[in-house]
Order: structure tokens, then sequence, then C-alpha cells
């Protein structure tokens, strides 16, 4: 069943040619899909036990609905950045990474499919371990920038703080169900459910990129190859989600307050990282935030389910794993939609600084029309595919002000204002991408030579673009795959798969989203006629009596969110260098403004900065002797033996 | 039958029919005679013959602006309900895509503006997109307001409340409710004190400034889809603060038609009396939008 993976894993042992590479990871991917395809065809989830070497553990896989849901993009995305990568990252142009990055980039996906199949607490941690490993090297291909190598440094220390919480939750899982396997435990202490719960809320938001523990992500999803970014956005954060379900999957009886944290976390992350989304002037770093924020979005949906579990509501955990699912997919394709163009731009223009860009709808017409598409649907804008899973959520979250429902709850019901202003921010988000690159005059020279990229970079960007339009306007498709994953996640009472289509109509979404497109067809073929009847003439742009506007007198990003800016200074924290203007004629002079992140930058930073002035003190252990280092074992174990002796003196 | 069809007549041809009225109240406040009230659908004739200048730096972005938001404004039309009657499309949740619809018809217009390169409508753009992250929330207190008082998530079922007539001790909560509704219509609508319609000093201006580019039948859209948003979220602020209705057909459809000149008039009231605010401190007012909301839906829970 899961025949593609090892086809997957294949495909980095390959490096006769970038080509030969490629072609085996479509080739892997496509045999796993086909693998799905039979897999939910299937009523018992199939699994398969294989050799294992370890004292502890085993090498269990199953594939369960959930799986088949987070496996999907997994043999979607990589296969799709590789045929972009062709052209994107040619061998040619880069032959002392090149290799490498095909090396990895394939470890990349073959360790995430992996790590969504295994069941048992020691593969899974060594697949993902596999996975921020081949991450780290996939991203810093272009090794020789300090900025590039910096990012990979902060990535590297921040997924291995992750995984060190994930050790310890495997660890007291261990201890609490006394094997490693991941199948729901039947019974569990709240405490120990509690702390395994926290710990997985740590170790995996590390990776999916919960505020504040986001730190890595700009910096990584910015300095990476854009295919890669988008493989890292698109999915590698979704192993993060995937490991929260998981474990909220076999853990016995959530506590109510285990909603309401991942709710608020949720409601947080997502405006937070809008807030800083929006001022940055770096498009892949702007893209990066973004992930944070839908991020924030899936874990309200997460938290939503969790909290109907608790009160035994089965119309919010289906709308609101639902709307979290759903997302994960709708995610992936239009952030990585989102990176593939952001790509494509850096190709063309060479530069990823924002507010030098300008006036590529006309020089990349095709690139412009695909970002229109990625945009809408990551504002979450009827009719493509953003829309449908936030409205499942916010069906949810509506829910929890049904009569009948303890009025503590209806505090969750907040959730969807938070969301309502996530929905504006990224509106005023991406029309600032959209208005700063794509529209208006170039700013720069390279800018205005630009040109859309070549048919193999198109190629996955129209497929992707594709998939945001088809489940948009067809989103019921997916309803019998939701309702079967969450029956997976927990015992419905309501076992039909078409539970959720009869909570949330969503034929009506597909009505409306193609009686909204037909509306806009209908509306292109009258301006067209009436293009043709009346007179048109083409003049410069009304500057109220200008008569030489130039480029630089645009709105530029940063002038366009300013307003916003201002307002969430208390959270972003900009530092502006303003000249003081002197003088009746004032001299030349510059204004720059930088959004640092406020975690890493502010906190983070600062505290390893310090810890690197103090720590070195401890250096005077480290004597290089051997007989120091057997003295030290021998102190260790004599203070060992005190201590086991402690427990049997009279 | 007849009632979908009445609803489809005046969602077409009644919306311009409000900015006159507007136009003439705020003339007879000034002691003008003003323009008739039906100016606006001479102007929308008007342009709608003429031909257009478009500007070089544009893309279809441009064009794509009014096109969409006039398709979203009928489409939203299509979800409210009139009076006491039904909307022609009904379903569970489909007040989200309403409030969606507006957020896709302000991604193009904004859109639209910034494709012509030009500050002025940079600028208004950024008004745009920014007060609109403050109505927001507003909109959507009020959402979870009206959800919880009539215990139904389509629109017309929200809207018409619960069967019995609201409770009494909702009318606390419908009362903040309507009131930073009316804040929300004003600056959703762009009329004084958030913005001012008449304005030509292009720096002060958000809706206004946006569309300078637009000529011909291209404004004329814009006007149009500009005088329906009016009329829609009129609509949806009527059966917040006149939830009564008779038991005749007939009569409610008049009673609608009367309320709604009389929102216009009273609208047209509050740009008389009322100066436009400073452009900084048009959040403090959208802020008191969402507190009224806020407030109503402690009220609410509580």
């Amino acid at each position: 069943m899961s025949s593609g993976v090892p086809a997957c894993l294949l495909s980095f042992r390959s490096r006769i040619g970038q080509r030969l590479t490629v072609l085996l990871m479509v080739v892997g991917s496509l045999l796993g899909l086909s693998g799905l395809g039979f897999a939910i065809l299937e009523t018992t989830p199939p699994s398969w036990r294989g050799p294992w070497f370890l004292p502890w553990g085993e090498f269990a896989v199953t594939l369960d609905p959930l799986s088949v849901f987070f496996l999907a993009p997994v043999f979607v995305i990589p296969a799709l950045g590789a045929v972009y990568g062709l052209d994107y990252w040619r061998q040619s142009e880069h032959p002392e990474n090149g290799r490498r990055l095909g090396l990895f980039y394939g470890l990349l996906a073959g360790a995430m499919a992996l790590v969504v199949i295994a069941r048992d607490g020691v593969l899974f941690l060594m697949a993902w371990e596999v996975m921020a490993i081949a991450a780290y090297f996939a991203a810093t291909a272009d090794e020789r920038s300090p900025e590039v190598r910096r990012a990979g440094w902060v990535y590297l220390i921040a997924t291995h703080a992750g995984t060190l919480s994930l050790i310890a939750m495997f660890a007291l899982w261990h201890r609490a169900t006394g094997a490693f396997a991941l199948s729901p435990a039947s019974q569990l202490p709240a405490t120990m459910s509690g702390a395994l719960f926290v710990l997985a809320l740590v170790g995996f938001g590390f990776k999916a990129g919960l505020m504040p523990l986001h730190v890595w992500l700009p910096g990584a999803h910015a300095n990476a190859p854009s295919h890669v970014s988008a493989v890292m956005s698109g999915v590698m954060l979704k192993m993060g989600v995937y490991g929260i379900v998981r474990m909220t999957a076999i853990l016995p009886a959530p506590a109510p307050w285990w909603g309401g944290v991942l709710l608020a976390v949720g409601a947080m992350t997502g405006i937070a990282g809008i807030a800083f989304a929006i001022s940055q002037h770096d498009i892949k770093r702007l893209l990066a935030y973004s992930s944070v924020e839908n991020i924030g979005i899936i874990a309200m949906g997460l938290g939503l389910a969790l909290l109907g579990r608790a009160q035994g509501r089965a119309d919010w955990v289906v709308l609101g794993l639902g709307s979290a699912l759903l997302h994960v997919w709708n995610h992936a394709l239009f952030k990585s939609l989102l990176f593939l163009i952001a790509g494509s731009v850096i190709h063309a223009a060479g530069t990823r600084e924002l507010d030098r860009l300008g006036g590529l709808a006309k020089r990349m017409p095709w690139t412009a029309s695909l970002f229109v598409v990625g945009a809408v649907a990551i504002c979450a804008l009827p009719p493509l595919n953003g829309f449908v899973s936030e409205w499942l959520l916010y069906l949810g979250l509506f829910r929890t002000l049904s009569p009948g429902v303890a009025s503590a709850m209806a505090a969750a019901a907040l959730a969807a204002v938070g969301l309502a202003l996530i929905g504006a921010l990224a509106v005023a988000c991406f029309v600032k991408f959209l208005g700063a690159v794509f529209l208006g005059t170039p700013r720069s020279d390279a800018a205005q030579h630009a040109h859309d990229p070549q048919a193999g970079m198109m190629l996955p960007m129209t497929a992707l673009a594709l998939g945001c339009v088809g489940l948009g306007v067809l989103p019921m498709v997916t309803a019998p795959l939701l309702g079967s994953a969450a029956q997976s996640w927990t015992a419905l009472p309501d076992p039909s798969p078409h539970f959720i289509a009869e909570l949330a109509p969503l034929y009506w979404v597909s009505l409306m989203g193609a009686s909204l497109l037909g509306l806009l067809t209908a509306g292109t073929l009258v301006w067209s006629v009436l293009c043709k009847v009346r007179s048109t003439w083409k003049a410069g742009t009304w500057d109220c009596g200008y008569a030489q506007p130039t480029s630089r007198m645009q709105y530029t990003g940063s002038s366009f969110v300013q307003i916003l800016g201002e307002l969430f200074t208390f959270l972003v924290w900009p530092q502006r260098h303003e000249p003081d203007v002197e003088g009746i004629h004032p001299r030349k002079s510059q204004f720059k403004s930088l959004t640092p992140d406020t975690v890493l930058d502010r906190l983070v930073t600062p505290v390893f900065i310090l810890a690197g002035q103090l720590l070195p003190k401890a250096r005077v252990f480290q004597q290089g002797q051997t007989q120091y280092y057997v003295l030290y074992i021998l102190v260790t174990v004599l203070v060992l033996l005190l201590w086991g002796a402690r427990g049997t003196m009279p | 039958m007849n009632n979908i069809l009445i609803h489809l007549a005046l969602l077409l041809f009644f919306p311009p029919l409000l900015l006159g009225l507007i136009n003439k109240t705020k003339a007879r406040f000034a002691g003008r005679v003003g323009p008739p009230v039906l100016q606006t659908y001479f102007d929308l004739a008007k342009l709608m013959r003429k031909g257009l200048v478009i500007s070089n730096t544009t893309s279809w972005v441009f064009r794509a602006g009014p096109i969409v938001t006039l398709a979203t404004v009928l489409l939203a039309g299509l979800l409210i309900p009139l009076s006491a009657f039904d909307a022609p499309i009904r379903f569970t949740g489909d007040l989200i895509l309403f409030a969606y619809l507006f957020g896709l018809a302000r991604f193009f217009t904004t859109a639209a503006a910034l494709d012509t390169g030009s500050p002025f409508e940079g600028m208004g753009a950024a008004r745009e997109v920014s007060f609109a992250c403050l109505s927001e929330p507003a909109l959507f207190f009020a959402l979870l307001v009206l959800v919880k008082a009539s215990g139904d998530l389509s629109l017309t079922g929200m809207l018409h409340g619960p069967a019995g007539g609201y409770a009494m001790t909702v009318v606390a909560p419908l009362i903040c409710v309507g009131v930073g509704l009316f804040i929300v219509l004003l600056a959703e609508t762009c009329r004084i004190p958030v913005d001012d319609p008449n304005t030509h000093l292009e720096l002060t201006m958000i809706h206004e400034v946006m569309v300078l580019d637009h000529s011909g039948p291209l404004l004329g859209v814009i006007l149009y889809s500009a005088s329906l948003k009016l009329f829609i979220l009129g609509a949806f602020l009527l059966h917040v603060i006149v939830p009564f209705h008779t038991g005749m057909a007939w009569m409610n459809w008049l009673l609608f038609i009367l309320e709604m000149a009389g929102l216009a008039v009273v609208i047209g009231v509050v740009e008389s009396v009322m100066a436009r605010l400073r452009m900084r401190h048009v959040p403090y007012l959208l802020v008191a939008a969402t507190l009224f909301c806020g407030f109503g839906f402690i009220l609410m829970v509580r």
C-alpha cells in the first residue's frame, strides 16, 4: 500500500543527473499517490511491520485516514517543487550544491512520508530527525552567504529544542503506557496526559511555528531556495501539525483547557503572524510570517475540535478538525504556489526587496495572474479554497453559541472575531504584496527587464493554482475523507462520512463560487463588448495635474501598511531611522526602517549572547586530560550510588 | 415568487435613489435646493454612454476592480433578506460568505487603485485596507450577538430573529450592536465622519481617491456598486434597529422602502451636522464601534 515510500526514498540515491532525480521523485510520488488511492478504498487501515535492529521500538507503519490526509501533500508538493527546481536551480548554474540539494530534497520528502505513517515512537523520532537534518541541508544549499548560515543555525537550534521536548514526551509516553507504540491509550491520569499534551504542544509547536516558537521560520524560509521554501512551508510545517493531531488522537479524555489553550495560542499566532508579515520588506520573509498565521488558523481548528471532544460535541469536532485538516491541504497548495512565484520573481528581477520591484504584471503576466489566484486563496476570499476551510472554522466557532452550551464556552466564539481580524489583515498584507511587486511601474532596472519564467517553472505553479480553484469550487470531494479522518481521530456518534456535509452545506459554497465565477465571466464579456463600442484612449495616470510622475513617487509597500504598522507597534516594534529635517532647504537624507523579529532578535538572541559570555567559565572542567575525566566519572558514580542508597537506608 | 421578484427589482433599481436622498437632505440643511432626487440615475446613464481614458500604467487588475466589486455586491444582495421576507438564497453559513464577499471587493478595489501607480490612490487604498481591519471585528461581534439571539446560522434566519420576537433581555445588546453597526455602515460606505464623498482634495479621501483614474462606464459601475453596498448594509442595519413587521406583505414592502429612505435621510443629517474626522482619529471611531459591539456580546452571553 505504501509502495510509494521506498520509491520516493530511492530518489536521493540517484546522483547521475538532476533529471533522473526529478524523474524518480515524480514517479515515486505518483506511485505513492496511487497507493493512497488504494488505501482510501480499504475498510481497515493497511499496516505493516518490518524487521528492526534496535532493542526498543519496532518498525511499524499504518496508513489510517489521518496519515492519508497528511501524506497527500507530501507526495504532491515536493514532486511539483522538484519539477520547478529543474529550471530554477539548474545543476549547471549551481555545480557546487545542486547535487547536495537534490539528495537532501528527496530525503526530506521521504522522511516526511515516514513520519506520518510511523506508528512507533522510536521510528517516529528517527524519521523526524532525518527530516529535520535533511531540511537543514536543503535549506542551506547556498551556504556561502553568511545570512543563510545564520538562518541555518537558528533553524538547527530551534528544531533540536523541539526534538528535546519530543524525546521527553516519548519517554513519558513509554512510562505511562509501557510501550513506544503510537496506539490509543485506554486510560491515563489527568496530570500525566496533561503533561504529555504540553510536551507535544511545545515539541511539535517548534516545527509547526506556533508563536513564540516560530523563531527559526522566517529566516530559514527566506534564505532557502524557493522550491525548498515551498516544501518547508507547504508540507514540513504540517508535520508539526500532524504530530499534535496524532498525539491528541491517542491521548484519552482531553481536558477542556487543552482546547482552550490551543484556541488562544492559535488566535495569538494568527494575529501576531500576520501583523509581522504586514511589516516585512522581504517577499519571502513576508510569506514565511504568513505561514505562521496560517498555522495559527489550523491550531484554532484543532483547539475547537479538542474542546468539542472534551464537551462531547461531535459537531465542534467535525467542523474544527475538518477545517484544520482542509486548511492543511489548502495552505500546502497556495503557500507553495506563492513561494514558487516568489522564486520566479527573484529569478527574474534578482531581488527579494518588495520596494525595489513593481510593475511586473505587465512583464510577467502569467506569473501575476497566478499570484492573484494564490493571494485571493490565502486571504480566504471566495470562491477559492482558503475560504472553504475558514468557513468551516467559522461555522464551528459560531456553534459554540448554540443554546444549551455553558456561557463560558462563548469565550471560544471570540476566536471568530480574531479570525475576522486575521482575514482583514491578510487582505492588507497581500494587497501590499500584489501592489508593490506586480502593479504600478518598476522601481528598479532589474524589475524593468523581468519576464515570465520557462514552461518548466510555469507548469508546477499552474497546477497548484488549479488545485486552489478546484478545491474552492468543488470542496465536497474532500468531505468523505474529512469525515473518516475525524472518525479515526476520535469515535463519533454519527459515523457516516457525510456528517460534515450535513453540518456545513458544502454544495452551496460550490454553487455560490460557481455563480460568482459566472457573474465575473459575464462582466468580463460585457466589458469586452463595451470596449469595442465606446471610444477608449490611453493616457498617463492622473496625478492631480503633475505632469511628470516617476516610479519613485508611487506608494511603496512600506507606506501602504504604515497605518497598520503603527497600530501594531506594541507587537512588532519596528526600528526606524528617520533623518532630522533641518533648515529651510533640508539636505538630502535617508530614511530606513527595519522589522526585526520581536522574539528572536529581542529575546532569544540576547539570552544566547549572554549565555555565550557566561558559559565559557564552565570550561575549567574541560581539561583535556584523561585522568580528570576518569575522576569525573568516579565522582558521578559515587554520587549516584549515594543517591540510590538513600532509599534503602533504614 | 412575487416577493423574490420585488427583492430583485428593489436590489437593482432602488439603491441609486438613496444617494439622491442623502444629497437632497444635505442640500436642504445647507439651505440649497440641491440636485433632483433622481440625479444619481442621470449620472449613471451619462457615465454609461461615455468613452474611457485608461492609464498606460495599468494592467487587467485595474479593469477587474469595478467588475469584481459589482459581481460581489450583487451576490451579497441576493443573500440579504429584506424586511420580513426570506432572501432569494439562504443556507447555513451564508453570513460568512456575505462578510467575505465584501472582503473580495476590497481586495480588487484596492489592487486596482495600486495598479495606477499614483501616490494618491495608493494612499486611499492604504486607508481602506487599514480601516477595514478595525471595522471587521465590530461586524463579527455583531454577527455573534445576532447568532446568539436568534440561534440561526443563515442570514435570513439570523436577521429575522427568533420565531416569537426578541426576548426583553436581548434589547440592550441589540441597541449596542445597532450603534456599532451604524458606525460600520458609515465607514464601509465612505460617509462623513469617516470619509467625505464630495471632497475634491485627494489627500483627505478614502474611497473617492481610489477611483480617481476610473472613468466612463467603469466609474458608473463603481458608483452603482457603492449605492448597492449602501442599500445592502442599510437593509442589514434595519433588521437590527427596527425588527418590527406587519402581517401584510405589501405593507411590509412599503414600510421597508420608507425605512430605507428614512435611513438615507438620517445619514444625510449626520453628514450635515458633523465634520469629517481627522484621518488619524478615524481609528478611534472604529474602535468605538468594536467596543459597542463587543459590549453587546458580553451582555448577550453573560
